[in-house]
């Protein structure tokens, strides 16, 4: 597949996206946040980071990027996109996702393995993992506690949206541990934790690489 | 800021005690500046020499001691302090390039922006020289966290370091928490920066010839920061609170786009410049009168077009403006246009400022009239120092003490006395700081935080890069000689532990008044005795920092030289960690086994936390450190280690113990009949390595068999605690003090 990874200003996460799915032999390109067509893409990934220095609030800036209408248009045309860390604020910020992002409720920045429960394995995201299989991927950031209205977290639940918690300790607080959500569609997916830093055995583990060989296997 | 006399008289005339104090200059040294110049100084001037004199440009008691240093070997690619960072061939074509520096005056302050401007600082030095920044290390030092004001310090740094590095993509893979009652008044806090380049794309922090232009980027100038040289170069008082304008506010997010476009530039487009240099201590002064200098050229500068952000602005203010994030790039003149659109890609302003001349004069403009004159070389010039050095007579008594004058430690209270060690903040678990900081950010840390060294890979490459910073402060209160010999033979250790072979040194001197005979002594001391480590371990120094003045009204700091060791592993997918891995796997020490002499605890986190005493010898064996350091290496190397970890703070029954925590897995060790229990357990003799290996593993020509790695209790002599007991201890302390 043909990944498009979007770098903001202040985005970091964009080489290490790029390096895991090279990896796997996907080809991926950093795509500067001016562009405004990613018509020519397969998959576009939303990496990690402080998009704007995160001046306002996480994300706030970057929705308003001119790839924004054109990550809409790929997100209604059913091609995945996956965003982590910054790149889950900047999908909820832009409406693309519900709820949004608040600060840590230890109010400190928080950078550790983390283990996180796979809710569901029959999506786009998660086919190559079992259900209720639990995964380590890093968490690495300060806003991270997920907070949308009672209504809204009950209607991802039944809708099944929720497609990964945290497992044993929550770093930051989130409602109903939510670390994973996904769009009624089932291809935009958001997450906290990062896939890209758990996807060579050399730095510890790989389970970064069910998400991404689920996109593949899905959508390749 | 009136008060001076005209440009143009011969003799100096009347200037304030107060001007003067301002900008830290002494009487002497203003005559000796109106000498030089054959008249007065204008103010501008005057501020501008103040600045680059001060201690902290101008390395006033410091230099004349830097030649005892090794700074040269084949790997070596700089010549000490004279680029903003040191660069080490690393080998198949890339280089490292590193340094550390000290922030300590603003973080005492205002420990938030203080320490996070100071890692701005330290990450400028290094894309400065067109490097790409990959990791992070902090050196801290605090007074005892029960006290509140001192937790405030340390929580606000730590929260500093975070909010700035992490900001950044730049991981932060190690450093040090230290805690000591000098530190009270002075915390001190130090930032190293590695960063890697393809070998030959370095740039210089060179102004060029003559026609160069001059351009600044990135923040626009304001008063924020004004007299921060200075105020680095003073102790710290009561009225220091109302320094605070002299602490810079930081722009992480500035300094990230300011980076990314930096390393872009001299990637791509190095042909378009002669030279690059961030702003830091003393500002535009400082870097294009020190850019100027190794161009052995002139420089003009218009004050009127630097970009400020605040109105009303002097030339003096401009030019000593200490605003973060800014650079100055040398540009040849027919590519201003294409620098301007380059950095306009990034959102970035880059104003042409000034231009190179001819002359050899420093010529400062505010619109027509020239306010500035000097040439280069008087600027340049500060004075050096060699001040009488004395020890100071305490420290020389309390060395030497006797420890054997203690009674042995009782084997009954062994359990308790390790919890306690475990417990100390500067042995527990740094969970609670590197928590907080990114250190995975580029998926290249390999070993991450809490091992002796973190290590970090290459893509493409076979070797990678250990890092590590170590500075024992309170061995060299008591021996300058061998306690900063000591730092340096830590540093390698740790990185020996996993794998690297150490290659070179950054080191940052954390000292106070040294116009004081008996600190001058520690200086001069100290600075013999890290030469001849390095020496003896082959690794020169090839950048680094001197922060004098660490005092405040409860007195001097601690005397702490920090070490950045730099170390290269020949294999990355070999790195060695410190935890134990497998049940029945044998442990081994290293180095001379478990007798050792009671003046072994000489200076000892023991002595410290448990018999309320810091005293006694401090001994050093560098022959002994160099072949443990190949033992280290060549075991690695050869595959046979498992987990490997230095005997230092607490020593080896807190080594032990370590390893075991880390590893999550008990260990069972005998101890045979020994002359002191208390030596044995907790004695800090250097050149040992607690390391485990397969069974049947034969390390007996560099150590001794000493247990077995299984179950899950500690059980070593007479300590029989449960694992999980330890840990707590270990793993709690801080949380429960910080949080």
């Amino acid at each position: 597949m043909r990944f498009a990874v979007l770098v903001f200003p202040g985005t970091w996460s964009d080489w290490d996206c790029v390096h895991a799915l090279e990896d796997l032999g996907q080809t991926a390109e950093r795509v500067w946040h001016r562009e405004t067509a990613l018509d020519s893409y397969d998959g576009v990934i939303l990496p990690g980071g402080f998009s704007y220095g995160d001046h306002l609030r996480c994300g706030a800036i970057a929705r308003f990027s001119p790839v924004m209408s054109a990550l809409e248009r790929f997100a209604a045309s059913g091609k995945p996109v996956f965003g982590s860390c910054n790149g889950f604020q900047i999908l909820c910020e832009a409406g693309l996702l519900p709820g949004v992002l608040q600060r840590n409720a230890s109010m400190q920045f928080r950078c550790q393995p983390q283990r996180l429960s796979v809710e569901r394995s029959d999506t786009g995201f998660t086919n190559t993992c079992e259900s209720g299989q639990i995964v380590q991927l890093p968490v690495s950031h300060g806003e991270g506690q997920y907070f949308a209205p009672s209504e809204v977290l009950d209607e991802l639940e039944d809708a099944g949206r929720v497609l990964f918690r945290y497992h044993g300790n929550n770093p930051n607080g989130s409602l109903r541990d939510i670390a994973g959500i996904m769009n009624p569609m089932g291809n935009v997916l958001g997450m906290m934790p990062h896939p890209e830093r758990a996807s060579d055995e050399l730095l510890g583990g790989t389970d970064g690489n069910y998400i991404w060989r689920s996109i593949i296997e899905h959508w390749g | 800021m009136t008060s001076y006399p005209p440009p143009g008289d011969a003799l100096p005339a009347d200037v304030d005690d107060e001007v003067l104090a301002q900008i830290a200059l002494s009487r002497d040294e203003y005559e000796r500046a109106c000498e030089m110049l054959g008249r007065a100084p204008t103010d501008v001037e005057l501020g501008m020499i103040g600045a680059l004199w001060s201690e902290h440009c101008g390395y006033k008691h410091s230099r004349p001691l830097f030649h005892h240093f090794p700074t040269e070997d084949e790997r070596i690619l700089t010549n000490l302090g004279e680029e903003n960072a040191g660069a080490i061939d690393i080998g198949d074509g890339w280089v490292a390039v590193m340094k550390i520096e000290s922030h300590n005056h603003p973080s005492a302050i205002e420990p938030y922006e203080g320490a996070a401007t100071g890692v701005g600082g330290i990450v400028r030095d290094i894309f400065a020289m067109g490097a790409q920044p990959i990791a992070l290390l902090d050196s801290l030092r605090f007074g005892p966290l029960e006290d509140r004001r001192n937790r405030r310090l340390c929580t606000g740094v730590v929260a500093g370091i975070g909010g700035y590095g992490n900001c950044l993509g730049i991981p932060t893979v190690g450093g040090e928490l230290v805690v000591g009652e000098s530190y009270s008044g002075n915390p001190l806090v130090n930032a190293m920066c590695l960063g890697i380049a393809p070998h030959g794309s370095l740039i210089s922090a060179t102004a060029g010839p003559p026609g160069t232009q001059l351009m600044i980027v990135g923040a626009d100038t304001g008063r924020d920061g004004l007299h921060g040289a200075t105020f680095a170069s003073v102790e710290l008082d009561e009225a220091s609170a109302e320094r605070r304008p002299a602490v810079q506010v930081g722009n992480p997010f500035l300094e990230k786009s300011l980076m990314d476009a930096c390393v872009g530039l001299v990637r791509d487009h190095r042909d378009w410049l002669e030279g690059l240099q961030d702003c830091g201590a003393a500002g535009i002064t400082s870097s294009t009168v020190e850019m100027a200098e190794r161009a052995r050229s002139g420089i003009r500068i218009q004050t009127r077009h630097v970009p400020r952000r605040e109105s009303g602005m002097t030339p003096y203010e401009v030019m000593l403006s200490e605003s973060q994030e800014r650079m100055i790039a040398a540009v040849k003149p027919e590519h201003v246009a294409d620098v301007e659109a380059w950095f306009e890609h990034w959102g970035l302003h880059a104003e042409v400022i000034g231009e190179v001349t001819d002359d050899g004069i420093a010529r400062v403009f505010d619109g027509e009239a020239e306010v500035a004159a000097a040439p280069v070389s008087v600027m340049t010039s500060p004075p050096a120092y060699t001040p009488q050095a004395e020890r100071d007579s305490d420290a020389r008594a309390r060395a030497d003490w006797d420890p054997g004058s203690l009674l042995d430690l009782d084997p009954a209270d062994a359990n308790d006395v390790l919890l306690r060690l475990l417990a100390s903040p500067n042995i527990a678990s740094k969970r609670w700081v590197y928590r907080q900081y990114d250190h995975m950010v580029g998926t290249n840390t390999v070993v991450t935080p809490g091992s002796d060294a973190a290590v970090l890979r290459i893509r493409g490459l076979r070797q990678g890069l250990a890092v590590c910073t170590d500075g024992p402060g309170r061995a060299v209160e008591l021996d300058p000689y061998a306690g900063a010999a000591r730092a340096v033979a830590e540093a390698a250790r740790n990185v020996a532990c996993t794998g690297a072979r150490p290659v070179a040194v950054t080191d940052c001197l954390n000292f106070a008044n040294p116009e004081r005979a008996a600190i001058y002594f520690q200086l001069s001391e100290s600075i013999r005795g890290m030469a001849n480590a390095c020496r003896a371990f082959g690794t020169p120094v090839v950048s680094g920092n001197a922060s004098l003045y660490n005092e405040s009204e409860d007195g001097p700091v601690t005397p702490t030289p920090v070490v950045g060791m730099l170390g290269i592993i020949s294999d990355v997918t070999r790195a060695v960690r410190m935890a134990f891995r497998d049940d029945g796997d044998e442990i081994w020490l290293l180095g001379s086994g478990f007798e050792q002499r009671v003046s072994s605890l000489g200076g000892s986190e023991y002595l410290s936390v448990i018999q309320g005493r810091e005293a006694g010898p401090v001994e050093i064996d560098l022959e002994a450190e160099a072949a443990l350091i190949d033992a280290l290496v060549e075991a690695s190397e050869a595959g046979l280690l498992k987990s490997a970890h230095d005997c230092s703070d607490g020593g080896l029954a807190v080594a032990i113990s370590e390893s075991a925590i880390a590893g999550d897995i008990g260990v069972e060790v005998e101890i045979d009949a020994i002359s002191r229990l208390d030596a044995a357990l907790f004695g800090e003799a250097g050149a040992r390595a607690v390391v485990s290996a397969e069974p049947g593993t034969d390390l007996s020509l560099i150590g001794t068999r000493i247990g077995v790695v299984r179950g899950d209790r500690i059980q070593l002599g007479p300590i029989d605690l449960p694992l999980d007991e330890a840990s707590d201890a270990w793993e709690s302390a801080l949380p429960r003090l910080l949080d």
